[in-house]
């Protein structure tokens, strides 16, 4: 027996052939392939039996673990309301369906998922899109279900994730490929006109050819006009909207200048004989739709407007009777009876009615640990349980519930259009008026002369239009974006990158988002344990899912795994069993000791090995890593509170961390952390606030910036401004300060700008504006233009460490 | 002289053509995914396992 046992310690690490997690032995295999649990050699089985074992050999252990694997229940997929929802178009026969699948990785996942008309025969096809993880799928109805496809998906390691929400983003696609197709049409002209007006650039004398001179300014005013008509529109609908609402922005002087400048073209062919400028035109708006395109950077794969539905179940168990039926979550209502299983959320606020309630409000209330509740009491909507499964009744409707009413507050029905603070608007409002009254004034200076009045006026127009300045924004707020994201820090749009430069508080949540949120600091307190008795705690640990035995794992340095016998879980007490003959107790003080505690101490967790009382461990929060040093580069500008919906226990460290300078709150609940931001914003503060759970979803939706930080961006984050990945949480002051370096580079191409109107202008004074003269001076200060806000962006990044 | 225009139409014309190329790739979705089909193009096409 001694001996088997020996065998069975690792001496090097197996990893699974199908996902490359670490094996604790090798007893689960095929031939030589050797399988971390059983759920990963069911997968390959399912493959090697259709013949797609390409999906090892494109990557190597492409797969999902299913170690932590449950299975799930997709009855609901058969409700016709709900089927409705998810599928795109059906015609009877072929039925279209997009699912977004965030544990796609890799090629082989690609691969996989294009081959699965091989594991269904309903399949038609299949095709991903990796950038977006989104899988869509074509299938015949009468031969296989949604049901069964995501079932199929979700025993490969595939599950797909279902939200009812999902369905209006083609509105978005549609405008970015009406973007793409005007700047077609804006390039194709801008190309060929500027070859028609190659004679006037050379000062080609075609006095013997006057009439060639005529068609070729008659073409292109063809070629201008879907440029003018279609390709600007967007400009003129804007300054429209704009001036509606009392607003000039920067779209006001661009259409103004559009405008003239097309109106002077058509008259100077038409009535003059001239060439007008329907180069710079066209060139104008190609450049304008391309600062756009720059600007429009997405995420695709990040979702900023989730709200409590995408992170709680679509589905729920019910039971009526002994009847268990699965109904979507939106048709629960009061009084029902549900099921909720371990490691489901709890979707309304119910009172529990059997089973042992042992609650994980992390997520919800920002506790660190889970909660006992007994029966009869109340668990609060979005609460996951943990353990075994429990029956609870609804009393609130799922979005009547404490935390879900949340939603219904005004924060979330602001109209988020309003971004007229953008300094550019502010700045257009007076260049606007500006040259306005520049023209006025040249027009009334050459005024008896009809004529010349009427050129210098257009003149000023066409030469102040601020392409440059229109462009410069885009360009360093879009270059800005993208040097964020290479720090794994990801903006909603570029407005957020000013709005972040003009902040000047700070708020934090404690729990997720200045803690770790799958660690913690674990601390031994007592006798000494020998490496026998570390390696027959960590065997016990292992088997069990609470985050206190996680924490406890994690901290004992892995060595060797002992089976475990005669397991024994109390929920909310402790662990009782058997490893190598030793009776192992790991629990709460009561449970071991026998001892009555006085108050309920969950932080710690004692330990018995053959009845001796070995010590405690004793859990606590840790803090991310350089939390202290950011904070104190932070105090020196910012005002700083926590917030947190945690007892006090944290107070004194805190306390330490902000050397004593920064407001704590503690047993804030989510409408208390919103009503705190608003509080604040009406002394008037920028306020930036910092969270991760679903408590910070309101007050990161009132906060003037909200950021969500995320230890795997795939996970769930509440709506919000941006996400940061916590790798790069030691950033947050140089992300900060570079978006006001941004603003900084705005102003100076700006000035820059300013300096070639001003160049302009003089010309446009003495009525020497030829074509020639704005056809090389509008491209040449937007390309100056952009190099500079580029290379000045990139440089200054590059100071900071940032590229 | 008038042989210009010629020219010049001919030359729009096929502007014209590699314009609406552009505008087709656009509407087919050509530019929707920029990334998977880099990918696909790796994989070998197994016929063999269709026939089984």
């Amino acid at each position: 027996m001694k001996e088997e046992l020996l065998k069975e310690k690792i001496t090097t690490k197996t990893l699974c052939y199908h996902c490359s997690e670490e094996c604790s032995d090798d007893s689960i295999r095929i031939n030589d392939k050797i399988f971390c649990c059983n759920g990963c050699k069911t997968v390959y089985e399912l493959l090697d039996q259709n013949n797609l074992c390409t999906y090892y050999s494109i990557e190597q252990s492409p797969g999902n673990t299913r170690k932590y694997y449950t299975k799930r229940n997709y009855d609901f997929l058969d409700d016709e309301d709900l089927k409705q929802k998810l599928i795109e178009f059906s015609d009877g026969k072929k039925t279209n369906v997009a699912f977004s699948i965030p544990q796609m990785h890799c090629s082989s996942c690609i691969w996989i998922l294009e081959n699965l008309y091989k594991l269904d025969n309903g399949i038609i096809s299949s095709r991903v899109n990796f950038l977006q993880k989104k899988l869509f799928i074509t299938f015949a109805e009468k031969i296989t279900s949604l049901k069964k496809i995501v079932e199929l998906l979700d025993s490969l390691g595939y599950e797909p994730l279902l939200n009812l929400d999902a369905k209006n983003e083609t509105a978005v696609y549609n405008e970015y490929k009406n973007l793409y197709y005007k700047i077609g049409i804006a390039g194709f002209s801008f190309g060929n006109i500027m070859l028609l007006s190659f004679p006037e650039y050379l000062s080609i004398n075609v006095v013997e050819h006057s009439e060639l001179k005529q068609i070729f300014s008659y073409i292109n005013i063809l070629l201008s006009l879907p440029v003018f008509f279609y390709s600007s529109n967007d400009y003129f609908i804007s300054a429209w909207k704009g001036l509606k609402k009392k607003i000039v922005n920067i779209d006001v002087p661009l259409a103004l200048g559009i405008f003239v400048l097309f109106l002077r073209s058509i008259y100077d062919i038409i009535f003059l004989g001239g060439a007008g400028y329907l180069d710079s035109l066209t060139g104008l708006v190609f450049f304008l739709l391309i600062g756009k395109v720059f600007q429009n950077k997405t995420y695709d794969t990040l979702n900023f407007e989730r709200n409590y539905k995408s992170y709680f179940p679509i589905a729920v168990t019910i039971k009526n009777g002994d009847n268990e039926t699965t109904i979507p979550v939106e048709k629960l209502k009061v009084g029902q009876r549900i099921i909720v299983k371990n490691n489901e959320i709890i979707p309304a606020d119910s009172i529990l009615i059997k089973g042992f309630g042992n609650i994980d409000y992390s997520f919800v209330t920002g506790e660190l640990f889970p909660v006992n509740v007994q029966n009869g009491e109340t668990i609060f909507a979005g609460g996951k349980q943990i353990g075994s499964a429990i029956e609870v009744e609804t009393i609130k409707n799922v979005s009547q519930s404490y935390l879900t009413q949340l939603w219904n507050r005004t924060a979330f029905n602001r109209n988020e259009e309003s971004q007229i603070t953008s300094f550019a608007n502010i700045v257009s409002k007076y260049f606007t008026f500006g040259i306005i009254s520049f023209a006025v004034l040249a027009a009334l200076f050459a005024l008896p002369n009809y004529k010349i009045a009427f050129d210098a006026f257009t003149a000023v127009l066409i030469v102040a239009c601020p392409c440059a300045l229109a462009l410069s924004t885009p360009f360093t707020l879009g270059n800005t974006l993208r040097i964020f994201g290479k720090n794994k820090f990801y903006l909603k749009n570029t407005f957020i990158v000013e709005k972040l430069s003009s902040i000047d508080t700070i708020v934090f949540d404690k729990t997720g988002t200045i803690t770790e949120r799958n660690n913690s600091l674990v601390n031994f307190i007592g006798l000494d344990l020998s490496e026998n008795e570390k390696d027959l705690i960590k065997s016990v640990v292992a088997n069990s899912t609470h985050p206190l035995s996680r924490a406890i794992f994690n901290f004992l340095s892995p060595n060797r795994i002992y089976p475990v016998e005669n397991y024994e879980e109390n929920i909310g007490q402790g662990i009782i069993a058997l490893v190598n003959k030793n009776k192992i107790k790991i629990g709460s003080e009561q449970f071991v000791t026998n001892k009555n505690q006085n108050e309920l101490d969950s932080t710690k967790v004692f330990v018995a090995i053959n009845e001796e009382i070995k010590g405690y461990f004793e859990i606590k929060n840790k803090y991310r890593a350089g939390l202290k040093e950011i904070v104190s580069q932070l105090l020196k500008k910012y005002q700083i509170f926590v917030l947190s919906g945690d007892n006090e226990s944290e107070k004194n460290n805190l306390n330490e961390i902000f050397h004593g300078n920064a407001g704590l709150y503690f047993n804030y609940s989510p409408h208390d952390k919103l009503n705190f931001i608003e509080k604040l914003q009406n002394q008037n503060k920028k306020v930036l606030m910092f969270g991760d759970g679903l408590n910070d979803a309101g007050a990161l939706k009132q906060s003037d910036v909200g950021i969500s930080i995320t230890d795997n961006t795939n996970n769930f984050t509440p709506a919000s401004d941006a996400i940061l990945d916590s790798q790069s949480f030691r950033l947050i002051n140089v992300f900060i300060n570079f978006s006001k370096t941004s603003k900084k580079i705005i102003i100076a191409s700006f000035v820059l700008s300013i300096i070639y109107n001003i160049i302009g202008l003089t010309f446009a004074f003495e009525g020497k504006l030829t074509p020639l003269f704005a056809a090389i001076l509008m491209p040449l200060s937007s390309i100056s233009v952009v190099i500079f806000t580029t290379i000045a962006t990139n440089l200054l990044a590059n100071k900071k460490g940032l590229i | 002289m008038q042989i210009v225009l010629v020219l010049i139409a001919a030359s729009l014309i096929v502007a014209l053509i590699f314009l609406g190329a552009y505008l087709w790739a656009v509407k087919s979705g050509q530019y929707d995914d920029k990334f998977t089909p880099s990918i696909r193009i790796l994989f070998d096409e197994s016929k063999k396992e269709k026939n089984d």
